[in-house]
């Protein structure tokens, strides 16, 4: 990890080390598909290739390519570039954050009022905007969704204990 | 041939009804708006919207999906001319030219130009489509295992050689599609693979909640870093600046002619609209006198890109549709739409579904008609969607996102997977790893695993069989020549340049 300002940006990960990072990755899923493939076997069966075969190859074919990526990134000396500035890495987190708390309520909150929580928040938190506002927004949306979905398409979205309460 | 014209015909009839035509505008208004958008794309808003046409039949659904498609097509102009920010990847190269015409105050003239070469483009080829699509299709009915999985094998090595992104991230990218695809039941033994024992594994990776996320997700997380700020020219288009600018065109008949042909060859090797856009523009650039005005809002380096950016994206539907290998993510996308309703895509769709194939094909005339009109007269309208700040667009974007994941298989677990699969698409993006590879192998993974199998079975394990005739032969040397294309061309550029100068790359 080198900490050096880049001219256009300031300071962050280098872009080479994220780099590498995801060749690794990349290589690592390769493994994880050649390990499967041979505990299905890979060999010849009643029914031509067995079920292993192909993707045995497959994994194959990233961990090389993945070797590759790898060693052509070392042999370019080294631009200095940033991934992204800590200030720009901050702002992705502003999104992941909140999305994943989203996403792990879902389940349990339904789709609705897990999404009127999400934009309401958003617009408060990020956009500055007032809650006079606001939450007229995160509640216009849902019910418009509802309305849509459920109303015209006909199709069901996960409901939690507040529909219910209302009788959906 | 006349059983065809018949056909379309009756596929006009069909599309004709009222309730077809307000579904292809409502199709063509959401597609504009995923178009104007960042964060939603065609691939991405047809995989959103997909769930919406589980209640209508087959043609009604198609008509639909594929206007959002052409809306989205259209869209990406629209911020391209009057904000500079492409709205879509294959928009960017209408930026060069596009934006300096609205700060010269043409946009009105930018604008029409843009869709009517859109239109013209898309035209040509859906008429190519309707000649050409019918007799692909007998053909490939003859195909055996081998014959299938050689056209698979083109489809992929053409992504390896024409793409942008270096050759071994592209594999890496398209393998990884492809391992995600095995996951689950093996369709030829029955055997489970590649789960660990996991339960939820069992069902394997649908590739709607990959696009989804790696295409939606994703780019809300990097147009988040990129903290975007719209300044946008305003835009009024009235009857005066169309009709001037329609007696303008016919004099570029030979440019929207060269992009046509660009466009469908592009699309229909899976190389997609962006490379079709940017090669249009390049050699317009090259070969037009005005050249050197090029990049300072000149109206040929508007028509280039947006002429060839249609054609391909709509002749990616011509592989889709006779041999059921989609030339781009988003006729992946609708490909998937097909075997969600029960249609399976291929040479035999002509044969068992021909009202479905024709509407669609007659929908495509059609559609691009409507979505002429709506956007000549609706342009400030969606304009003023990309005035509203993105603090309010990302997190209802996120929402339908999160909609469209739970709703493929109502299953709130493919919501976390769609998460993750935004994640892992912004460090591929920032990597420069390609997407679309990636989401097309984990889509035709099964299928091109199967014929290859298969083809193999029969030859008992001989590899000979896929150069056993000339048919077979010619389409592998094809896809070995796609593949190795970057030292081919590298080899040829040699050759020239001991005479002359290296061709510029």
């Amino acid at each position: 990890m080198s900490d050096t300002a880049h001219e256009s940006g300031g300071a962050g990960p280098s872009h080479r080390s994220v780099e590498a990072g995801v060749a690794v990755v990349v290589a690592a899923v390769g493994l994880i598909t050649v390990l499967g493939s041979l505990k299905v076997g890979i060999g010849w069966g009643d029914e031509g290739p067995k079920a292993g075969f192909f993707p045995f190859y497959i994994g194959l074919a990233i961990i090389i390519s993945s070797v590759i990526n790898l060693y052509q990134l070392f042999t370019v000396a080294d631009d200095g570039a940033v991934f992204a500035t800590w200030d720009q890495i901050y702002k992705v987190l502003t999104v992941v954050i909140p999305t994943a708390i989203y996403v792990a309520v879902i389940p349990y909150s339904g789709i609705y009022v897990a999404s009127a929580l999400l934009i309401g928040l958003f617009m408060m938190w990020l956009g500055k905007y007032s809650v006079l506002v606001a939450i007229p927004t995160a509640i216009a949306v849902p019910i418009f969704f509802f309305i849509t979905f459920e109303r015209w398409f006909l199709v069901p979205l996960p409901k939690g204990p507040i529909e219910k309460l209302l009788g959906f | 041939m006349f059983d065809d014209i018949g056909n379309l015909m009756h596929g006009f009839a069909v599309v004709l009804q009222p309730q077809n035509i307000l579904l292809m505008v409502v199709g063509i208004v959401l597609g504009v708006i995923v178009g104007v958008l960042p964060g939603l794309g065609g691939a991405n808003g047809v995989a959103i919207l997909l769930p919406l046409t589980f209640s209508m039949s087959p043609t009604s659904a198609i008509i639909m999906l594929s206007c959002i498609y052409w809306g989205a097509l259209f869209g990406g102009a629209i911020t391209s001319i009057l904000f500079n920010i492409p709205g879509e990847p294959w928009s960017v190269a209408t930026t060069f030219d596009g934006y300096p015409m609205a700060q010269q105050g043409k946009a009105g003239e930018a604008l029409t130009a843009a869709f009517t070469s859109s239109f013209v483009g898309a035209l040509f080829a859906v008429i190519m489509i309707t000649l050409v699509a019918p007799l692909v299709a007998s053909f490939a009915l003859r195909f055996g295992p081998a014959e299938i999985f050689s056209v698979y094998f083109l489809a992929f090595c053409s992504f390896v050689g024409l793409s942008k992104e270096p050759p071994f991230k592209t594999v890496a990218s398209m393998m990884i599609g492809f391992a995600l695809g095995a996951v689950g039941l093996d369709q030829m033994t029955g055997q489970l693979r590649l789960t660990f024992g996991s339960e939820t594994l069992i069902g394997g990776f649908d590739f709607l909640i990959a696009v989804i996320g790696l295409f939606g997700i994703g780019e809300i997380l990097l147009t988040m870093e990129e903290g975007l700020s719209f300044r946008g020219k305003s835009a009024k288009i009235d009857l005066k600046v169309v009709i001037k600018t329609w007696k303008e065109l016919p004099k570029y008949w030979m440019l929207s002619l060269r992009s046509c042909l660009i466009g469908c060859w592009m699309g229909i090797s899976p190389a997609g609209a962006t490379p079709a856009s940017f090669m249009s523009y390049g050699i317009a650039k090259r070969i037009s006198k005005r050249g050197n005005n090029f990049g300072k809002g000149e109206i040929e380096g508007v028509i280039a890109p947006e002429t060839a950016a249609h054609a391909a994206g709509t002749a990616a539907l011509l592989p889709m549709l006779s041999l059921g290998v989609p030339g781009s993510p988003t006729a992946a996308v609708l490909l998937g739409g097909l075997l969600i309703w029960g249609l399976q895509p291929g040479p035999l769709l002509f044969v068992e579904q021909t009202e479905f194939v024709w509407g669609l094909i007659a929908s495509m005339y059609m559609g691009n008609l409507v979505g002429l009109i709506v956007v000549l007269t609706c342009v400030p309208l969606f304009a003023a969607i990309l005035r509203i700040p993105f603090s309010v667009i990302a997190p209802i974007i996120l929402v339908l996102c999160a909609i469209g994941a739970y709703t493929v298989h109502n299953n709130t677990f493919d919501v976390v997977m769609m998460l993750v699969f935004g994640v892992v698409g912004y460090f591929m993006k920032k990597a420069n790893y390609p997407l679309a590879p990636m989401v097309l192998a984990i889509v035709l993974g099964d299928k091109a695993e199967v014929s290859l199998r298969q083809a193999l079975l029969g030859s008992q394990g001989n590899l000979g069989v896929f150069f056993s005739n000339a048919l077979v032969s010619t389409v592998m040397t094809l896809a070995l020549i796609a593949l190795f294309w970057p030292i081919i061309q590298n080899g040829l550029g040699r050759l020239r340049g001991k005479g002359a100068a290296a061709p510029a790359q």
